[in-house]
């Protein structure tokens, strides 16, 4: 049914063909590697920048102003002028801190974040590794940037620091529940980890609307979630720029700080591509059931802008949450996770299992 | 307590959990040090420290003459710098007996209102920036720039705006004062709910506000809170009703009072307040009369020996002066009772028991303006 979309597969095939008549078995490895390591850098740092742009426009439009109009055409080159100031900051040697960990910290957050995009499937064959337990693979690594916020706070050697360190470890930690049980509705529902696999079964209808009321459930305490587990407001409570002036990163200066910064952009992006992939069928064209026709009008869009236009969409809902609403308390938070988000995403999960084991779902 | 205090912290023996919120944090709007003791997030106490502002105002004022004084008073709270030129003003009229026209009680009158509704704007918008809701502060902005900008128009200035005189104004209304006036009330009274849709009745914001930081009236009166964070405990303390000057017994409004005196309480107050403020000015800038914008004044202004007192309401409570005078052209000793100093040491009262967090919008909801405290 999917004949014409395009297939970045035989892209891909072709590369490693060329790669293997020209280096062998082991050069055309190591050169696909670099190769992948290079487009996935690039692509992290444009996709960092346009999301700072992005998110300073949308707040814009909420707040009834302009953003950035100035630098480039519709100030597109106001945040590669920002990176530029960033990259040219002093990096401030903090006294009787951590020197070793202090440094290390905004790595580990920002490989945490590299190593989850890695399994991302942006479109039709367009993925670096399709892992069969890819679902579980991003929920492990994508926390793994908890830890480096850790070690940030605490190698600082501020108090405010360290109380928002240890906010984020007790936020991250509770939402990663919740955002693991939502997903595992949809894994119960397509009966596989694989992402790619996933995405090949919402074919005939994305699994927001394929699994009734459950799925929906799922799907919103996902986004809520999420938003919680990348630190983002309302539940912003690691940074709490009124509260803590910058919570973990309040001694960060220069590149340091940027690194963070991009952190937090790209695991927006890593969230709402996996909300897109998981939900929303990911690079999947908008497929009814068994309209043939209908169905293959739509598979003339490229995959490709399927899957940004649905990360996208997902990027905004975040993006809006944060402009419209207060930042929660600390036990107002865990409250709502423990009291309310697990619960019912564990009530959720049984019905969603019931459901399949009746085979009620499309 | 106090004792307590002093143990922990000059010995040092404890292993309370102390930072220093301020000089320089985003949330103390100004420079307030607030030394708050920690225990995990809870506040245990917190002592604030002022003193990183001081000018001398007082001082300064005891070495001027009267009307050289209105230009110091606007520099205390500067948000509401017409009521504090208001009460100086009003403090040498009756000092000298002079009946000032009543143009000029009403122009007062509509530029007290204006101001305690900038005043207000700009308090929504830092609360709700306190609590981590951005858009408020932009809101907030965008509507009271139109009220400086009325200001600028007006008197040319537009924070620090000295209309005010002994006497009377500075000089006459601008020709488009009631028009400009008039459109900014109809185009607020539109605006005003959508603050309500923004963060009223926002889940997150009334689990934040309500039950958060309770003063009962006998610690607003035993602590002298006065304003919109007094009547939000019930504290009838409403100057304009209980000793109006000015065109205030001319108007009908109502004292906003409520009863539960959390930050939720004070929140209302002053959004119903604003409501209070235009229908004042709606009720005065159509009639105000024509009689001069100031009274007959000698070239210097010299007080008769003596002692005297005048209180207004400003945007945050009470302020009022005092002025022991020798006779000569200058006050011999001048003294200031400013809202904010009694509203900021109610605090540790407030936040003591609650989450850091807490604190914030505890601090929020006083409407602290940090010049005026420490003057």
């Amino acid at each position: 049914m999917q004949s014409t979309i395009y297939n970045f597969q035989d892209l891909t095939g072709s590369v490693d063909s060329t790669f293997l008549s020209w280096f062998g078995t082991t050069g055309a490895l190591i050169a696909e590697l670099v190769l992948v390591g290079i487009v996935f850098l690039a692509f992290y740092a444009l996709l960092g920048l346009f999301l700072v742009y992005l998110e300073r426009k949308v707040c814009a439009v909420i707040q009834n102003r302009y953003g950035p109009n100035r630098v480039g055409p519709l100030g597109l080159f106001q945040t590669v002028a920002d990176l530029i100031k960033l990259l040219m900051k002093e990096l401030i040697p903090i006294r009787r801190s951590d020197k070793f960990l202090f440094n290390l910290a905004p790595f580990i957050v920002i490989i945490a974040s590299f190593m989850a995009i890695a399994a991302t499937p942006f479109a039709r064959g367009l993925q670096a590794v399709d892992l069969n337990i890819g679902v579980f693979y991003v929920m492990a690594v994508s926390s793994l940037g908890v830890v480096g916020i850790l070690i940030a706070g605490w190698s600082s050697n501020s108090k405010y620091s360290l109380i928002g360190a240890m906010r984020s470890g007790a936020q991250i930690v509770s939402y990663e529940l919740s955002v693991g049980l939502s997903l595992l509705a949809i894994v119960t529902f397509a009966g596989t980890m694989q992402l790619s696999g996933i995405v090949e079964s919402q074919a005939d209808g994305w699994w927001i609307f394929k699994g009734h009321i459950p799925a929906i459930i799922a799907f919103i305490i996902f986004l809520i979630a999420s938003t919680a587990e990348i630190n983002r407001g309302p539940f912003d409570l690691a940074e709490a720029e009124s509260e803590l002036t910058a919570g973990f990163h309040t001694e960060y200066s220069g590149i340091k700080f940027a690194f963070f910064f991009l952190a937090e952009y790209i695991n927006m992006f890593i969230v709402a591509a996996i909300g897109a992939t998981v939900f929303l069928g990911g690079w999947m064209p908008f497929h009814i059931g068994s309209w043939d026709a209908f169905n293959h009008v739509m598979d003339f869009i490229p995959s490709m802008v399927w899957f940004f236009l649905k990360a996208f969409f997902i990027i905004y809902i975040i993006m809006w949450f944060k402009w419209t609403f207060p930042r929660l308390r600390i036990d107002q938070l865990l409250t709502l996770e423990w009291k309310y988000l697990m619960p019912l995403s564990l009530i959720n999960i049984i019905i969603i299992a019931f459901i399949v084991l009746m085979g009620w779902h499309f | 307590m106090s004792e307590e205090i002093i143990k922990d912290v000059i010995i040092g023996e404890s292993e309370d959990y102390i930072i220093n919120m301020g000089p320089q944090h985003p949330s103390t709007h100004g420079v307030l040090r607030l030394e708050v003791c920690l225990q995990g997030e809870t506040v245990k106490y917190l002592i604030p420290h002022v003193g990183y502002i001081h000018r001398g105002i007082e001082k300064m004022c005891e070495a001027n003459t009267y009307p050289q004084i209105i230009h110091l008073t606007d520099r205390m709270d500067y948000l509401s710098a017409h009521m504090n030129n208001e009460a100086v003003c009003l403090c040498v009229e009756n000092a000298l007996q002079i009946e000032v026209p009543e143009k000029v009680k009403y122009v007062r009158t509509i530029l007290s209102e204006l101001n305690r509704l900038a005043s207000h704007q700009l308090w929504w918008s830092a609360f709700g920036m306190d609590l981590g809701a951005l858009t408020t502060f932009f809101y907030g902005l965008r509507d009271r720039e139109l009220i400086l900008d009325i200001f600028e128009e007006s008197f040319g200035s537009r924070l620090l705006h000295s209309f005010n005189t002994p006497g009377g104004l500075m000089h006459d209304i601008h020709p488009n004062f009631q028009t400009r006036v008039k459109e900014f009330i109809t185009y607020f009274r539109q605006k005003l709910p959508e603050y309500d849709q923004l963060l009223t009745g926002n889940v997150i914001f009334e689990q934040r506000a309500k039950g958060v930081g309770v003063m009962s009236k006998e610690t607003a009166i035993a602590y002298g809170v006065t304003g919109p964070s007094g009547r939000g405990s019930a504290f009838s303390c409403d100057l304009r009703k209980h000793a109006p000057y000015s065109a205030y017994d001319k108007v009908q409004f109502n004292e906003i009072l409520y009863t539960e005196g959390d930050t939720f309480a004070r929140y209302k107050v002053r959004m119903d307040e604003m409501w209070e403020s235009m229908n004042i000015i709606e009720q005065l800038v159509d009639n105000i009369p024509d009689d001069g914008f100031s009274a007959k004044m000698k070239p210097i202004i010299k007080l008769p020996a003596g002692e005297y007192f005048q209180r207004v309401e400003t945007a945050r409570g009470e302020f009022a002066v005092f002025i022991v005078s020798d006779g000569d052209k200058k006050p011999y000793r001048i003294k200031f009772r400013s809202p904010n100093f009694s509203n900021l040491f109610v605090m540790n009262e407030l936040a003591k028991g609650g989450k850091i967090a807490d604190l914030i919008a505890i601090s929020g909801s006083l409407d602290l303006v940090i010049p005026d405290i420490d003057r």
